[in-house]
């Protein structure tokens, strides 16, 4: 498991220099501290299974053994890419493997659903696995795709990736009630793990995966992780905390002259308000600060470090030739 | 003359905004992020009239047409407008059908904000227009300023109109939202933004630009280009090509899709007898398919063509950038819709 997601570890930070680079267009969603959640709940995947992918797919599919070049070429807008240059980084989609992802808040749900009723009727014992964050249980779709799991009994396994953020909303501040408690309300099990410490989420998507097996219906995961790239590469929150003087500078202008209107709400409503976007950088600066649970160095503080060393740098010489050759391939498709 | 000020597209629309909440405290704005997103309107205006929502379009976009029936006029955003079909029902259904049921005794004065457009390689799941499918449903009324000072008075009649108004907001034009989605703070990736339409001069407060009424931006004698949005830019552009090749095109801003300003379109076509439509948004069974329809039901006796999207939005920035109306594309449309008897210099024949 830690190769797998020393993987994905290395893929996205490859990802994010072809970003930082201008190679790849567009969003980009990073799934860094998704690695044990993901390698958690694919260990107990195997082939016939499939999976519902959000937008930030590509950690589950470096794991589900998709080529990874072709996720690069993709992403590098190549007609020989996995989606053949249509798709790009938020729409990969890999018919062979039954993998999914798609950039609409909540969409894995329903999705995951379709894919076990398929499995129920032509491949029976296969699974489907729904990968979200927190801020799509807030999307009635996700909800509707839950009620329906279980009155159909399907074989699925929700698995919620929880790092406290709805894009650059608290979810705290728009979600109410407590999320593994929902799940559980509409009938099926819910546990809730540490989703930086990959062998929790693996005992606990042991149970998930064989109830789905067995035929005994879906389960909720509610694990909780930290994205210390922020909702997407450029967020704004994240500038803004990284480079202060210059993003604040920015930002403060406009919103002095606003607060200082002579008409308006009364002062005290204008302090809360302002009050609130303080509240939220406060707490994105806090998090930058304190975080210190990443799944990877969790997962490598477990093997002795020759091994952890050895599967990091098998790792990341895998990636590093998926991106050369695939750079090398748009290099010569591009005349350059 | 009043005063006016430079400012940038979503500098305009917020300038609107802000005046007509000052003035109206019946106006709310809520939608996701809407903290960060509307921050200034938040500082002047408070928590209570700018809130945010949880990722629940159905929801909250319910919610909005609930309260525009109630008392409120709520200028509610939905991201991007690829997300208006997660909360499709309350546009379609409730929205939309409120004043016919109700024999015109209930109004529903909400306007749903949205980002829309593509440019900037995000793929077809969050870059498309969809202004010709709502503008299809009878009730709605949809929106899409090419340039700040009609962004702030679309925004104004937008608010101030008693029915169920969408307005699109481009993203190649407002910078905030092209930074978010497109360019994350990076100096390496290049987006073609017109400038026009990017920056312009507002009245400090800022005048309403009428729903359904087009602006003529240039004249000319022998074709007459009807578009909206980025598009009418690039329709600019492509007119001083074919100007120096002696073509001399009449460009039409639409402004608004729905209501369509019909006797503009019958007007322009019957003084040029060719009109070409150049639309961002899907070709088939929309706007430019509409037009046409306009134009045959009125007897006008004009040559026709379309650019429009063909298909789904690619990812990569080539395929992009073939699938968008170019100023290339709108060139060659415009010449063989002019044909042999336009004034072109054998010269162009090669391009």
């Amino acid at each position: 498991m830690f190769l797998q997601m020393a993987r994905m570890r290395y893929f996205e930070r490859a990802i994010a220099d072809l970003w930082d680079r201008g190679l790849i267009s567009g969003e980009m969603h990073l799934g860094i501290g998704e690695e044990g959640i993901v390698a958690g709940v694919l260990s107990h995947l195997r082939d016939g299974d499939a999976l519902a992918l959000d937008h930030r797919s590509t950690p589950p599919l470096v794991g589900w053994g998709v080529d990874l070049r072709s996720m690069i070429l993709e992403m590098l807008g190549s007609e020989d890419g996995l989606c053949r240059g249509w798709g790009g980084h938020m729409h990969l989609l890999s018919p062979e493997k039954l993998a999914a992802s798609s950039g609409i808040v909540g969409a894995a749900g329903p999705m995951a659903c379709g894919f076990a009723l398929s499995a129920q009727q032509l491949r029976p014992n296969s699974v489907a696995v729904a990968f979200f964050g927190e801020g799509s249980m807030n999307q009635g779709m996700l909800m509707e795709a839950f009620n329906l799991a279980v009155v159909w009994k399907l074989p699925v396994v929700f698995v919620c990736k929880d790092n406290g953020w709805s894009i650059t909303t608290r979810s705290g501040t728009v979600t109410g009630g407590d999320l593994a408690k929902r799940a559980r309300s509409f009938g099926m099990p819910a546990s809730q793990v540490n989703g930086t410490n990959v062998k929790s989420v693996c005992s606990a998507a042991e149970r998930a995966v064989a109830r789905a097996r067995e035929g005994r219906g879906p389960s909720f995961i509610h694990a909780s992780c930290h994205h210390p790239s922020g909702h997407f590469l450029g967020d704004p929150l994240l500038r803004l905390f990284k480079d202060p003087a210059g993003e604040a500078k920015a930002m403060s202008g406009p919103l002095i002259d606003a607060t200082r209107q002579s008409d308006g709400a009364s002062w005290g409503s204008r302090v809360s308000g302002l009050l609130g976007i303080g509240k939220t950088l406060v707490s994105m600066a806090a998090e930058q600060y304190v975080f210190s649970g990443d799944p990877l160095k969790v997962a490598r503080d477990d093997l002795p470090k020759p091994t952890a060393k050895r599967l990091a740098q098998q790792a990341r010489e895998e990636v590093n030739e998926a991106v050369e050759s695939a750079l090398n391939a748009v290099g010569v498709a591009a005349g350059v | 003359l009043p005063p006016v000020s430079e400012t940038t597209f979503a500098g305009a629309i917020e300038r609107a905004l802000d005046q007509a909440m000052a003035e109206d405290e019946r106006i709310v704005v809520f939608g996701e992020d809407a903290h960060l997103l509307r921050r200034n309107l938040l500082a002047r205006h408070g928590p209570a009239r700018v809130r945010q929502t949880p990722i629940s379009e159905s929801a909250f976009l319910g919610a909005a047409v609930g309260a525009a029936m109630s008392g409120l006029r709520p200028v509610v955003e939905i991201m991007l407008v690829d997300f208006v079909a997660v909360a499709f029902d309350a546009l379609l259904n409730q929205a939309a059908k409120i004043e016919a049921f109700s024999g015109g005794r209930w109004k529903v004065p909400v306007v749903v904000r949205s980002a829309c457009g593509a440019g900037y390689g995000d793929g077809g799941q969050h870059e498309q227009y969809l202004w010709g499918l709502l503008a299809g449903v009878p009730g709605l009324a949809v929106v899409a300023p090419s340039n700040p000072a009609d962004a702030a008075g679309l925004m104004l009649s937008s608010i101030a109109h008693d029915g169920p108004v969408v307005y699109l907001e481009h993203k190649l034009l407002s910078d905030y939202w092209l930074d978010y989605m497109g360019r994350g703070g990076r100096t390496t990736v290049s987006f073609d933004v017109p400038e026009a339409g990017a920056v312009g001069e507002v009245p400090d407060r800022p005048l309403p630009v009428p729903l359904g009424v087009g602006a003529t931006l240039r004249e000319g004698s022998d074709l007459a280009i009807v578009s909206l949005g980025v598009a009418v830019h690039r329709c600019l552009a492509a007119s001083g090509v074919l100007s120096q090749r002696g073509i001399e095109a009449t460009v039409v801003d639409l402004r608004t899709v729905a209501p369509l300003d019909t006797q503009l379109i019958i007007d322009v076509a019957g003084r040029t007898g060719r009109v070409l439509v150049v639309d961002e948004d899907y070709m088939h069974f929309g706007l430019s398919g509409e037009i046409a329809a306009v134009l045959a039901e009125a007897g006008v006796d004009a040559r026709f063509s379309r650019i429009g999207t063909p298909g789904t939005i690619p990812y990569a920035r080539h395929l992009e950038d073939e699938t968008l109306p170019s100023v290339d594309r709108i060139v060659d449309a415009a010449a063989s819709l002019v044909g042999d008897s336009a004034r072109v210099p054998a010269a162009g024949a090669g391009d």
